[in-house]
């Protein structure tokens, strides 16, 4: 047992993981907090794609909905990998020439922009069909009785569709929050300083494998079940007012 | 097909053409030739994984699912934990920690070293193919107990009025309906893990997103290799999505 402790690394645990500079903890929290930060705004600017995407689709144009059904049918069908290298290059190359054409130096993006600009584009497909969803689920009454009302339609949009549609719309909500916090992972691989990266390199660097990355895993786990509580709070803030499902079924 | 070739669609599927063309003759293709045999190669592999990681991951699902819908506590905890830690870390984080961790563990073990089994575990793919499996359960696993629990009770007391053994009821009866009832979710989830197979090229593994990725190291070419790429993935997703549709459609259903 005592050779298996030893060999895990273990011995040495808390030294690694110290949040002052011997130790790697302090990175890693770093990490964590590049993450976070990406993974909020990804989720911010992906959900104001869906809502016009959404809006869109239920209430736009022919031509409108053909092309935000081929925009959420790619993204959902090709890899978020492949979709992170093709928007990052696109990104940075759009910037360059509109920078370059006003006459300005070639420019280097920050990461934590071009992740949100990466994840978001991608988060948006997925929050345009559930919005959508959620839309199509509010009884058509109400929407049509504020119409009747003449309220103008972003005072619907604000008064009557969001409220309404809050409660249809958080469990998807809270998915994609979830596949936002586990995608900034995949920023790792063109190399962006996110939890992953920051333990693969203390891993790589002190050969500790199962400690740093244990410990990641375990970050990563923290967030996902504290989000899991606050989705929980906020869906039941969203559904006052509306009689349980639990209590309608016995 | 006539309600789908509406006017504004001809129209813009002429323009979709012309981007095509557009593309085809103004954008550089001269690398093609010398990758083919490669990016063949990495087809195969890409392929090889998804199916095989699949078809264990299905098979690990069914206890899993099993164990949470009508286990006892001792299997229905453990099952309910390896679903949450999978589904609560990223999926490049497992293959890394098994990777890496795993890959520096062992040979510190004379007895693997001497085993026969040491020539495979030094290569990356038996790493990739566990990580992925394990993904695939996971989520699997999941969406399997809710399948199990959603089979109509009756079905199960029925079988049991007849005196079946418990194994088969769950062959002939339990199984089918579940799977059934999960067919439509499977084939989401078997393209969420194809869109996870490119995160093993991190690892060594040369498939077909590692050979796009090696086109643009050698050639400093940018864009070419990633569309080709999103059109080669765009076109397994298709495959899937209509092998699972004829699946569906060869299992009978409740006539409404």
């Amino acid at each position: 047992m005592g050779g298996l402790v030893e060999a895990l690394g273990l011995t040495s645990t808390f030294e690694l993981l110290a949040l002052s500079p011997p130790g790697w903890g302090g990175n890693l929290l770093r990490g964590l907090a590049n993450s976070l930060q990406i993974a909020f705004g990804a989720f911010g600017f992906g959900l104001l794609i869906g809502l016009f995407g959404a809006y869109g689709k239920l209430y736009g144009g022919p031509i409108l909905r053909d092309l935000l059904a081929i925009y959420t049918t790619v993204v959902r069908a090709v890899p978020e990998l492949v979709l992170i290298l093709i928007l990052y290059y696109v990104g940075t190359d759009l910037i360059n020439k509109l920078v370059m054409g006003f006459g300005g130096e070639r420019v280097e993006i920050s990461g934590v922009v071009a992740g949100i600009w990466v994840l978001g584009v991608v988060q948006g497909a997925y929050a345009t069909e559930i919005l959508r969803g959620a839309i199509l689920a509010v009884p058509p009454g109400q929407i049509e009785a504020a119409r009747a009302f003449g309220m103008p339609p972003l005072m619907l949009m604000r008064r009557v569709t969001i409220p309404a549609m809050m409660s249809f719309a958080i469990p998807g909500l809270a998915n994609l929050w979830l596949i936002a916090t586990k995608d900034t992972a995949l920023l790792a691989i063109v190399g962006f300083n996110e939890l992953t990266l920051e333990t693969k390199q203390a891993a790589s660097s002190t050969r500790a494998y199962f400690t740093f990355f244990l410990a990641a895993g375990g970050l990563y786990l923290t967030v996902t079940l504290l989000s899991g509580r606050v989705f929980k709070r906020v869906e039941a803030w969203a559904r006052k007012g509306q009689p349980s499902l639990r209590q309608a079924k016995s | 097909m006539r309600a789908f070739l509406l006017p504004h669609r001809i129209v813009m599927i002429l323009i979709a053409l012309g981007i095509v063309l557009w593309c085809a003759f103004s954008m550089r293709w001269d690398w093609i030739p010398k990758y083919t045999d490669l990016a063949l190669l990495g087809l195969w592999r890409t392929i090889w994984i998804l199916v095989v990681t699949t078809i264990l991951g299905f098979l690990l699902a069914i206890p899993l699912g099993l164990a949470q819908a009508i286990g006892p506590w001792y299997l229905a905890t453990p099952a309910r934990v390896f679903c949450t830690v999978i589904r609560g870390t990223p999926l490049l984080l497992q293959i890394w920690l098994l990777y890496y961790g795993l890959g520096s563990l062992f040979p510190q073990f004379p007895w693997i070293r001497s085993s026969e089994l040491w020539p495979y575990l030094r290569q990356a793919w038996p790493y990739a193919v566990l990580a992925l499996t394990l993904s695939y359960a996971g989520y699997e696993g999941e969406v399997m107990r809710g399948a199990f629990s959603s089979v109509a009770k009756g079905q199960v007391e029925a079988a049991k009025a007849f005196g079946m053994p418990r194994f088969t009821l769950f062959r002939r009866i339990w199984l089918p309906q579940a799977i059934q009832s999960a067919l439509p979710t499977l084939a989401g989830e078997t393209i969420l893990q194809l869109k996870a197979t490119p995160l093993v090229a991190s690892i060594t593994i040369i498939e077909i997103y590692a050979v796009a990725s090696r086109v643009r190291q050698d050639t400093f070419i940018v864009y070419e290799p990633l569309l080709l790429l999103a059109v080669i993935y765009m076109a397994i997703a298709g495959l899937i999505t209509l092998m699972f549709r004829w699946l569906e459609r060869r299992v009978p259903t409740k006539g409404v």
